[in-house]
């Protein structure tokens, strides 16, 4: 090989798209082999992405000049597509690729109807393929297709069962997706207008604070936040997970959401973040604060076991809100929140695996008479509580450091003379507590005195899956060193 | 990896590797299971022993692994590591032997075994961390680790017990967090040193040192059951008896008061503790707590909770020690780490016995026991004597170590109440020991464990009477043989003279 890694990269991330695309054409076309193209392709997927993360590190790339700008087609900006990779990307890029390949696996055992096969993995593959899109897009019309292109087949995926209370959830998901679609189109387009191109970097030189910024910048922002569940916009989430299949809710939880996160971050590290004044960043916290107050409570009230780990989505994302504040005083800090939203999606999308498993053995997911079932299959339970350890921001697990990062951002704060920062301290420190107390009531009933029944019988996939995701999540601990570094190499942002 | 840093993890993996396998065991595999314990066990002595020997003869162990940039995960072996890791060692294979007795034929032995070999790496973590992060980690993995086996029976008291347990540790375990995270941000991630690594600090920010120290006494205060954040610890008695045992004597108040020795010895050190007042305050909470204990104590007659305030009492002798911060009440509260941890497994061991045995439950139906159970109840009065610190039993050197101590910073009053808290100790010890010897049976014996195993040759199962009388034997000879070399009292003295760097002391 004569080739240096760094030429290479643009092939390996050209081949990524592609390799996601044809694997979601394929399915769509030849759907009596999509979950072998689905099961095939997953591992495929995830080795493309080892692949591309070896490279980036290995081309051992400056912070200034560490993104990777790959023209397709041979058109460069402003009017060509425009693929780019860095840091932030690369480790959301791993993210989804780990998260993917559990699901597909899982998937393979829980989605074993033939009908349902057919539906199941061209919509899956499409999602994933849409998010590969996302985080590798340079522009805004590009991220406002992929994120089309996510939407919708999440959409087709909470209804696919067809049940009444899924089309129902799905309507709602539906109009949610649509509303915030057209406000981010709304803003772009604005952008465009204004500006005459689209390219992030291109606007992000290019950006005067003016009105028209402004408008864009809110109704970007308000779009998005609706469809990352973000307080007060999160109705929508915990009716979608009601009725999406297990493998759905792990995905929506972990990744769909995470996504929009990571468009708004992106977004006020670049054009919009001349805009981001102290007193935004407080009102951004203090929704935060309530997101982790709320989604919490609803946890603790919630007696079905799907619902209980959707509102602990709400919950937990109140801690990205939070950290807006915190990256005012400490500009370093937008790291610490992508770690913590790493682990998050890592341990909720094990989570909700375990509670699929257990839902599919007990036949229902009412927690009060699952009991029989949670003391029979303890490896599930372990599983769901390993994760939950990693929520509640416990050691060893990646919840604890990313919880002791974000600690000592917010104390940060106070020595910086910020006396608000108390309140983002007792947020953060509390709001484990809380998360405890969601954790030990799913994981309780296993410890009380009765009956074992193990239910209907369920496949290693679906034994095995959660146990694996959650070990992840757990030794995501020790990968601290290496995702922040791989998050410097991150050009424009401190 | 730094040089022997395997050495350090070979000791942790010992018992955490053997604990992973045991939650994937069928229950049926009973002698694979005993295998594994109590192969996980004798590693473990055997390694620990290796190291003792080897830091005794000056060599270093240390491993550093970065998290993340800033903060590392750092085990170390110093004297003061080794005399919990010991100890812990010790007990460990003890209270196996004994909980595999105890828990024959009982339920979900996997899942029990699982997490009791997790309780003790995390204790041995505890044991072997080398700065406040390290330990922040395997303290609240050992609050994650014992709260399965609080609730092991699965009844609604245990529950309650295990829902108050985590409402305690795990709250503690936030304001630690948080006053740790906040140390670090002003003095570096630094290693433990004795004498502290603070420094200068003291003079520049003396209020955030003082509201740190308390923080992280609430932190370390609840596991170590100080007044008034020990309400856990008596309820926490229905789990089973060598969980109780492994509770009070090793893992759970033992790491409390490790902390609470740890950051007095070697994050502030002596000099910043007793110059900020610190130390003071310390020494008055441990009185409290020491005299509070004991009157709860005489109130019940349930053993086993007599048994828990008596640790809520006893605990706090450690933190007295250490907070009177001169070498002889050092010598006194870190020797009695050891003597209270052999002495209180003894006394549960008894009270785990007499339960299983006869279904004795209450101090008033032990009249008589002495002569149907008469080595048991050998094994419940030399710990009961040595609670009470009768010379030449353990408590004796720990009282007279911690009188001396007192005297020496000039904490007088300290006196009066070491002597209130012997009497105490003694109005509520000897009755049960009374009642043993003297006492007159007059309804039959529920003879529960013959009943489970057949008639057996000795009074109980000899897999729980040898851990009895083994771990008696320790207390006995804990303070008969405290002159000899290796002996807790030397090692300890060997540690105050590393502290204290005064070459050549002697009490």
């Amino acid at each position: 090989m004569s080739e240096t890694p760094a030429a290479m990269l643009p092939l390996a991330i050209s081949g990524l798209v592609a390799l996601s695309l044809a694997l979601a054409i394929l399915a769509t076309i030849w759907p009596r082999q999509a979950h072998r193209i689905g099961g095939y392709g997953a591992v495929l997927m995830a080795a493309a992405v080892v692949t591309l993360s070896a490279l980036f590190l290995a081309a051992g790339p400056e912070p200034e000049n560490a993104a990777t700008r790959v023209a397709l087609g041979g058109w460069e900006a402003p009017l060509g597509v425009m693929l780019h990779l860095d840091g932030l990307s690369m480790t959301l890029l791993v993210l989804t690729g780990v998260v993917g390949l559990a699901t597909s696996l899982y998937s393979l055992g829980y989605v074993h109807d033939p009908i349902e096969r057919r539906q199941f993995w061209p919509l899956w593959l499409w999602l994933w393929a849409g998010l590969n899109m996302l985080l590798l897009s340079g522009d805004a019309f590009n991220l406002y297709i992929s994120l089309e292109v996510v939407s919708l087949s999440a959409v087709a995926l909470v209804a696919f069962t067809g049940t009444a209370a899924a089309v129902s959830g799905a309507m709602r998901y539906l109009l949610i997706n649509i509303l915030g679609s057209l406000s981010f189109l709304m803003g772009v387009v604005l952008l465009f207008g204004e500006h005459g191109v689209l390219d992030l970097v291109l606007l992000e030189a290019r950006t005067e604070i003016g009105p028209t910024e402004r408008m864009a910048a809110v109704l970007m922002t308000a779009g998005l936040m609706l469809k990352a569940a973000l307080f007060p916009l999160h109705v929508w989430l915990a009716p979608a997970h009601g009725s999406a299949p297990a493998p759905v809710s792990a995905v929506l939880s972990g990744l769909v959401v995470t996504g929009s996160f990571y468009l708004i971050l992106r977004l006020w590290m670049g054009p919009f973040a001349p805009l981001a004044t102290p007193a935004f960043g407080i009102l951004v916290g203090l929704l935060g604060v309530a997101a982790l107050i709320w989604g919490s409570a609803q946890a603790l009230r919630s007696g079905r076991l799907k619902s209980i780990v959707a509102y602990s989505t709400v919950a937990q994302f109140g801690y990205l809100l939070i950290a807006f504040p915190l990256m005012l005083v400490d500009s370093g800090a937008w790291k610490v929140v992508v770690f913590f939203a790493v682990v998050h999606a890592l341990a909720k999308a094990s989570v909700f695996l375990a509670a699929g498993t257990l839902q599919h053995a007990a036949g229902h997911d009412r927690l009060a008479d699952m009991g029989a079932v949670l003391r029979a299959r303890g490896r599930t339970v372990f599983a769901l509580g390993l994760a939950g350890v990693s929520l509640m921001g416990l050691p060893f697990t990646g919840g604890f450091i990313a919880k002791y990062l974000l600690l000592e951002a917010g104390l940060s704060t106070i020595l910086a003379g910020s006396l608000i920062g108390v309140l983002w301290v007792i947020a953060i420190a509390g709001g484990g507590l809380l998360a405890a107390g969601y954790v030990l009531r799913m994981v309780a009933p296993a410890f009380h005195r009765g009956p074992q029944n193990p239910g209907e019988a369920v496949s290693p996939w679906m034994d095995w899956v959660p146990l694996g995701l959650a070990v992840v999540a757990a030794a995501a601990g020790f990968a601290g060193t290496l995702t922040l570094h791989t998050l410097t190499l991150t050009p424009g942002a401190p | 990896m730094s040089d022997g840093g395997w050495l350090l993890l070979a000791i942790l993996m010992s018992s955490l590797g053997p604990g992973l396998a045991i939650f994937f065991l069928p229950e049926r595999r009973y002698g694979l299971r005993t295998l594994l314990n109590l192969g996980g066990a004798g590693t473990k002595l055997v390694l620990v022993g290796w190291l003792l020997v080897s830091v005794l003869r000056g060599d270093e162990y240390r491993l550093v692994l970065p998290l993340v940039p800033g903060i590392d995960f750092v085990l170390a072996a110093d004297a003061l590591s080794l005399l919990f890791a010991t100890l812990s060692a010790v007990l460990w294979f003890v209270t196996t032997v004994y909980a595999i007795g105890y828990l024959e034929g009982s339920p979900r032995r996997s899942r029990f075994f699982g997490f009791f070999s997790l309780c003790v790496s995390a204790t041995v973590g505890i044991a072997l961390s080398g700065n406040l992060i390290t330990l922040l980690i395997f303290y609240e993995l050992l609050t994650l680790a014992t709260w399965p086996l609080v609730v092991h029976r699965g009844t609604p008291a245990a529950l309650r017990a295990g829902r108050l347990y985590l409402a305690y540790t795990l709250t503690s375990g936030l304001v630690l967090f948080t006053a740790i995270v906040w140390l670090t941000l002003l003095a570096g991630a630094e290693s433990f040193v004795p004498g502290g690594y603070l420094g200068d600090l003291a003079t520049t920010h003396e209020t955030t040192l003082k509201v740190l120290f308390v923080m992280l006494m609430i932190g370390f205060g609840v596991k170590a059951a100080l007044v008034p954040l020990h309400s856990w610890l008596p309820i926490a008695m229905v789990a089973p008896a060598p969980v109780s045992a492994l509770l009070h004597a090793v893992a759970v108040v033992k790491a409390g008061a490790f902390g609470i020795v740890r950051v007095v010895n070697d994050v502030y050190g002596a000099e910043v503790a007793i110059e900020l007042g610190l130390a003071a305050g310390l020494v008055v909470i441990a009185a409290i707590t020491i005299l509070y204990g004991s009157i709860q104590a005489l109130r019940t007659d349930d053993l086993k909770q007599r048994l828990a305030f008596s640790t809520v009492s006893q605990v706090s002798y450690i933190v007295l020690g250490v907070a009177l911060a001169g070498p002889l009440g050092v010598i006194g509260g870190l020797v009695h780490l050891v003597h209270q941890g052999i002495t209180k497994i003894t006394l549960f061991f008894c009270a785990g016995n007499f339960a299983e045995t006869l279904g004795i439950h209450k101090i008033s139906e032990l009249d008589g026991v002495g002569r149907r159970m008469p080595l048991t109840m050998l094994a419940f009065t030399l710990g009961a004597l040595g609670m009470i610190g009768l010379p030449p039993l353990a408590g004796f050197v720990t009282k007279w170590h911690l009188g001396l101590g007192a005297l020496e910073a000039q904490f007088h009053w300290v006196l009066a109440v070491l002597v209130a808290s012997s009497l105490l100790n003694a109005a509520y010890f000897l009755p049960p020991v009374i009642r043993g010897w003297l006492g007159e049976r007059r309804t039959p014996w529920h003879e529960h464990m013959v009943e489970h195993s057949g008639p057996t040759r000795f009074e109980t199962h000899w897999m729980l009477l040898v851990p009895t009388l083994f771990v008696a034997a320790l207390s006995l000879l804990g303070g008969l043989l405290a002159g000899m070399s290796l002996s807790p009292l030397d090692w300890v003295t060997l540690i105050v003279e590393r502290d204290y760097s005064i070459p050549g002391f002697a009490p």
